[in-house]
């Protein structure tokens, strides 16, 4: 069996996850939830097996490397963390329709990497020949998923806000699908607990990047623009951060932070290399 | 006017401590960091005329947008945060550092009513041992104190996790401080090195040069290549001379991307690498096809030479290895013009590696290439910054303050017994809903006692 194989089974897992969260949303069918998450946690985990086969894969071709090393890797590894994160958080407060608006997320990474990227293994350029790759990608990626759940969270808070400003909160669409959703206090407790993992693993991710660029060009800075909207995408979950202990700011407008800082995170991930140039150029491997 | 002044003093001092201003200068900070991300950073002016018109180039330029981020706006932005944060923490820390350092011992009856976990038990006898133990038993050994005929028994978790956010803050300012250490007495600079040659002088961008007190010789500079014909390793070879006498350890020492040489604080990034061009010569051997063994024939880069019989041979261009350009050859490879007498001129590519592709070109000549003695040079990136590892400092510091703040908490919990009834209060300065259902279980245990 080969990763590319299992990469498509996880790609087809993660959209089957993804239908039967939707299900779940309208059926309020806690087993078909339960199927969810459980669809979701195989892909993840045929996800794993694939990835490190996909690494083994690149030493039988003699140039043996993490598969942390271009678009495609990258955007295959994202949907790996995003299920991460979302599993851990998962496990931890039990809000399974939180899944709805996750999965999407790591569907359209796993759909966009097998149907629209270029997946061949190739040799690593002497610029990437470093185990800081490794450090500073896994940092990095485990917090941009951690935002993308935060994002997925703020998308239901501002749903449910919404809805309940609509209608009396006693009978707030208790019927609809939004009566499955955690009460707005919760998703804004989430929200926060999401970006708590995420901004102490973008913080690494910076430092890592930063030792690295040190390391191989002598400069720790330079304003690049990766390294600057990496720093963008800080400062808004810093304001986040400042804006929770801040009296006007939480609610609402935390949730809109959370979404503007994913968006700043996503530019920073791909817009940086599709629209701008720099150091980290691997926007050039589209079909 | 003069009693206006102290409320001035004050309002400037509130304008600095409020944490409105962080949050504005936080998203200021963001919004105008995209500008350089999309005007090009430090070109010259000419290459901004060719894109965008001369009346934008000078609005652009009187806003120093050809290098933001250390304009007087962005760096004043950034000298405000500073000061922002300072001043929040000096206004916030001497509180904290009051909880962490005075712990309330005592829980009276009014305090209790500010606790929203609390809960009541009948006692008697002597309680306070088993008590004492509970405590221990559930977060570390309690502090007991008698007072107005109520014992108190108070213990606490990492009280300390409360100055994180101020190691955050400090952290902050010591990496600033090391960028401007650095900015002051460092410097970034570029030289290219012949190979055989020592270079003790480097150039800043704006070509200032630099005399460092040694020199650094390029022994070798290699390229190695994958099948692919991609680059796998650019390796300078390099020496450091001291008063022209190589120091040990650094002889011949490999320097590839990723892995620089350092000496005396100036550190040494392998970047480029050229044909250093000048006075390389091209070897050659040429035949008449059929006749035998041929003469030996040195060429240098645009020389024409004429063969016997009037042929003209020119060398075009030429390569230590070819695989870059032609993955399916390797070695070293040179275009060259042949004109034969009464012909037209015709170019071609002869392979050192690959004599049978010029026999198979069935000319009257046959041309095998011998390789070049052509010297290249390595381009390194050189930098000097005694700022670096206060840069370090406080990012670890930050990763630290970080982990104190997000994923620590700070729980207390006191018993207060008087008059045959005991008190279990509880508080936690983090994540109450987790903390609510630790107290649960406390409170399962305390009832037993």
């Amino acid at each position: 069996m080969t990763s590319s194989l299992m990469f498509n089974i996880t790609t087809i897992l993660f959209l089957v996850s993804t239908l039967l969260f939707f299900v779940y949303l309208v059926s309020k069918n806690s087993s078909i939830g339960l199927g969810a998450s459980l669809v979701a946690f195989l892909g993840w985990g045929i996800e794993t097996v694939a990835i490190i086969l996909r690494w083994k894969e690149s030493y039988d071709m003699g140039h043996g490397h993490a598969p942390l090393s271009n678009l495609y890797e990258s955007v295959v590894f994202f949907a790996w963390t995003i299920v991460l994160i979302y599993g851990i958080l998962e496990m931890k407060y039990k809000y399974r329709v939180v899944g709805a608006f996750v999965m999407p997320f790591a569907l359209l990474g796993m759909a966009w990497a097998q149907l629209g990227l270029h997946s061949g293994i190739e040799p690593l350029v002497p610029a990437l020949q470093s185990n800081w790759l490794l450090y500073h990608v896994i940092t990095c990626f485990l917090g941009y998923a951690a935002f993308a759940v935060a994002c997925g969270i703020s998308i239901m808070y501002l749903i449910k806000a919404r809805a309940e400003g609509d209608a009396p909160a006693t009978t707030a669409s208790a019927g609809s699908v939004i009566g499955m959703f955690p009460s707005i206090r919760i998703l804004d407790d989430l929200n926060y607990k999401a970006i708590m993992i995420g901004f102490p693993l973008l913080t690494l991710g910076i430092v890592t990047g930063a030792a690295w660029a040190n390391y191989a060009w002598g400069t720790y800075w330079s304003w690049d623009p990766k390294e600057t909207w990496s720093l963008i995408v800080w400062f808004v979950y810093a304001a986040f951060l400042h804006a929770r202990i801040t009296r006007g700011w939480v609610g609402k407008r935390a949730a809109w932070l959370s979404i503007i800082g994913f968006a700043a995170t996503i530019f920073c991930y791909l817009g940086v290399n599709l629209f701008l140039s720099g150091l980290h150029s691997y926007g050039g491997s589209l079909k | 006017m003069s009693t206006n002044k102290p409320s001035f003093i004050e309002s400037v001092w509130d304008f600095f401590c409020s944490l409105k201003l962080s949050i504005a200068l936080l998203i200021g900070l963001a919004i105008t960091s995209i500008i350089g991300t999309i005007v090009p950073q430090g070109n010259i002016p000419p290459e901004y005329l060719q894109t965008i018109s001369e009346s934008k180039f000078k609005l652009y330029q009187g806003l120093s947008f050809f290098d933001m981020y250390h304009s007087w706006w962005f760096m004043l932005l950034l000298y405000m945060l500073t000061v922002n944060l300072v001043a929040c923490s000096i206004k916030r820390l001497p509180r904290v550092w009051k909880i962490v350092s005075e712990p309330q011992l005592l829980m009276d009856e009014k305090f209790e009513k500010s606790l929203s976990l609390t809960h009541e038990v009948k006692v008697s006898g002597d309680s306070v041992a088993k008590m004492k133990s509970f405590l221990k038993d559930v977060m570390g050994e309690p502090v007991v104190t008698e007072r107005d005929g109520a014992i108190h028994l108070f213990v606490q978790k990492t009280p300390w996790c409360r100055l994180g956010v101020y190691v955050v803050h400090l952290s902050i300012i010591i990496i600033f401080v090391g960028a401007l250490l650095g900015s002051f007495f460092g410097y970034k600079a570029f030289i290219n090195i012949p190979e055989g040659e020592a270079i003790d002088t480097v150039y800043t961008q704006k070509e200032k040069p630099i005399k460092l007190d040694f020199a650094v010789k390029l022994e070798k500079f290699s390229v190695s290549y994958y099948n692919t014909g991609a680059p796998k390793e650019f390796k300078s070879m390099l020496t450091v001379l001291e008063n022209g006498k190589p120091v040990p350890g650094l002889t011949n020492r490999p320097t590839i991307v990723n892995d620089p040489l350092s000496y005396k604080g100036v550190t040494f990034y392998q970047s480029s690498y050229g044909q250093s061009g000048e006075g390389a010569a091209y070897h050659f051997n040429v035949a008449i096809r059929g006749r035998g063994e041929g003469v030996h024939l040195d060429l240098k880069k645009g020389e024409q030479a004429t063969l016997t019989g009037g042929a003209k041979l020119e060398v075009l261009e030429a390569t230590q290895d070819v695989r870059q350009f032609m993955p399916e050859f390797s070695g070293p490879a040179a275009k060259v013009k042949l004109q034969m007498p009464g012909k037209a001129p015709e170019s071609f590519i002869v392979f050192k590696n690959h004599p049978e592709i010029e026999d198979q070109r069935k000319g009257e000549l046959v041309i095998q290439y011998a390789g070049a003695d052509e010297k290249l040079y390595t381009g390194l990136q050189v930098a000097k910054d005694p700022g670096v590892n206060i840069v370090w400092l406080g990012c670890a510091l930050m990763t630290i303050g970080i982990f104190m703040a997000f994923f620590l908490s700070h729980n207390r919990l006191w018993i207060r017994i008087s008059g045959g009834r005991a008190v279990l209060g509880g508080t936690a300065s983090k994540n109450p809903a987790a903390f609510e259902r630790k107290f649960e279980e406390y409170v399962e245990k305390f009832k037993k006692l």
